[in-house]
């Protein structure tokens, strides 16, 4: 796949981005019919699941649902979420990330330092808003709780809700102002400068895998003869 | 709904409810349980009036029947024995005194309902002029959040329907000028129904002559905890109302469902509105991350596919 010509390379495959945008789906949904019951000028939204009994009704089976989801990708994501070298550097020079100024910037890997934050951030959430969401859950699970504890969850669902949707804004706009993110999740792949640029560790990692220095699918064929290492010693910065 | 006009307080609405006819006198029912016989005509009424026809039950070896409230049994009666001190004795007595303490219980109809505080859904929960805390259920989305606001743990969802159930205080009736069906059927006057200010005055002549009869603790019960509540007790032991079945103390809401449906809705919301916009702005007054060029990663004449191919001819 080439975009302008560019070489590109695998980011994203087909199973996690089915999973990524199956549970963009149903984030959007828990949002619009959670917000609907959390603050009265929200409450329009529940028209979203065909009503506000609907989103009643529905609000939780999609949670289970996005919990599952949530699951799967976190666990094949986990070991490009751990913190490695420069992601403190790179958190201390954020003004360079707000401002543009990339090529003064240490190379980081798959993920930069405010991709991690999100992912532990719904890490966090995600298994909270679960847990505290079942023991709201009516008819089925609330009657087995007491009153109090009812209470707490609902109060620790709302905030829980919140730091999500809060993360998950940030994370939206992200992939709105770095360019060619979206496309990564959509089609999953990105060319080798977009590579070299954001993520220029898992970029030299990727390098030595003779599929992704090929830059296009057929080209795994004539790879397998090939086993050089990367060689891209980077004549810019970044 | 019965009336629309004289609402004081709507759930989940920001803004005010219909107040045209403002003008009414609080009612209130006085429950004096020092007068309760346990004789459960008030149950009985209250389903007649309601065309309330709950499942029939199984004797527990007690009293209490059914055992609890539920979506069809918007009153019951709570009997408990209690080992006391005789009242009325000589203070050298320290016999103890077996005393059977029963108690109507139902919806409150705080002044401050946690009910409609908790309530997401607009309008499923309304206070009227006169005091009375009322569920439109049509409007109701079966959320238990009422369950979960209310301090004395009063509604009650269906398991039909799940619509959320309890006391109208027969706001139907009230409504025309008659009294409570409860009230109507009770053979003891132990039920009584009018203007707060009347039942509070009634209240006071009562707990004096319980008093002067030996219970010294005797008081009302109208907690100031949720504003005071339209439906209120004598009682005689008023300083430990937690004997009459576990009643509340110090009813309050409680404080996690304050700051769950107070002061973080706005905040939360504003917090999230404000993100969204910094974003937006952000990119207008930085730009985007760009896509980078080959030519900028790789320098020019694009050598870095060249390399690519080197190396593969070398192998």
């Amino acid at each position: 796949m080439n975009f302008k010509k560019q070489k590109t390379m695998l980011r994203y495959g087909p199973g996690t981005r089915a999973n990524h945008w199956a549970m963009a789906g149903a984030f959007i949904l828990l949002t619009l019919s959670g917000l609907a019951f959390f603050h009265p000028p929200f409450f329009f939204l529940s028209n979203t699941l065909g009503g506000p009994v609907w989103s009643r009704v529905l609000h939780p089976f999609i949670g289970v649902v996005l919990f599952v989801l949530f699951v799967i990708i976190a666990v094949r994501q986990l070991k490009y979420n751990l913190l490695m070298k420069n992601d403190v550097q790179w958190m201390r020079q954020m003004g360079d990330v707000l401002n543009n100024r990339d090529d003064k910037l240490p190379p980081i890997g798959k993920y930069n330092p405010g991709q991690k934050m999100v992912y532990w951030a719904l890490i966090l959430c995600i298994p909270v808003l679960l847990i505290t969401g079942v023991i709201m859950w009516r008819p089925w699970f609330a009657g087995f709780f007491p009153i109090p504890l009812i209470r707490v969850a609902s109060l620790v669902h709302a905030l829980a809700a919140f730091i999500g949707i809060a993360t998950i804004i940030v994370h939206v706009y992200a992939a709105i102002w770095v360019k060619g993110s979206i496309k990564a999740m959509t089609r999953g792949h990105v060319t080798h400068a977009w590579a070299k640029h954001h993520h220029p560790l898992w970029y030299e990692d990727e390098m030595k895998k003779p599929s992704q220095r090929a830059g296009d699918e057929n080209a795994s064929e004539r790879d397998t003869t090939s086993h050089h290492g990367a060689r891209h010693d980077g004549r810019t910065s970044g | 709904m019965i009336n629309s006009q004289n609402i004081v307080a709507r759930s989940a609405t920001t803004l005010p409810a219909p107040h045209a006819r403002d003008n009414v006198v609080e009612v209130a029912k006085l429950i004096d349980v020092s007068k309760c016989i346990g004789c459960k005509a008030c149950q009985v009424a209250c389903m007649e009036w309601n065309d309330l026809r709950d499942d029939v039950g199984e004797c527990h070896g007690v009293y209490d029947n059914p055992m609890d409230l539920t979506a069809e049994s918007w009153t019951v009666m709570r009997f408990n024995e209690v080992e006391m001190e005789a009242v009325g004795g000589s203070s050298e007595s320290k016999d103890k005194q077996l005393s059977w303490l029963i108690r109507k219980d139902g919806c409150m109809h705080c002044a401050e309902p946690g009910c409609l505080e908790a309530c997401p859904a607009p309008g499923a929960i309304v206070q009227y002029a006169n005091g009375i805390v009322d569920f439109d259920s049509n409007n109701c989305i079966g959320c238990g959040y009422c369950i979960t606001g209310c301090p004395f743990n009063i509604p009650r969802i269906s398991e039909k329907d799940s619509k959320s159930y309890k006391c109208t205080l027969c706001s139907d009736r009230v409504n025309v000028g008659l009294e409570p069906a409860c009230v109507k059927a009770c053979p003891t006057n132990c039920i009584e129904f009018g203007s707060k200010k009347d039942m509070l005055a009634r209240a006071d002549k009562r707990v004096n002559d319980l008093k002067e009869r030996g219970f010294e603790k005797a008081g009302i019960y109208d907690p100031a905890g949720v504003g005071g509540t339209h439906v209120m007790y004598v009682l005689h032991h008023h300083d430990e109302p937690g004997l009459y079945h576990g009643l509340p103390k110090d009813p309050r809401i409680s404080p996690v469902v304050g700051a769950w449906k107070g002061v973080t809705k706005p905040i939360m919301s504003a917090i999230l509105g404000i993100t969204a916009f910094a974003g937006f702005f952000h990119y207008i007054t930085k730009g985007p991350k760009e896509e980078p060029t080959d030519e900028e990663m790789f320098g020019e004449g694009d050598d870095h596919h060249h390399v690519s191919r080197e190396e593969e001819h070398r192998s």
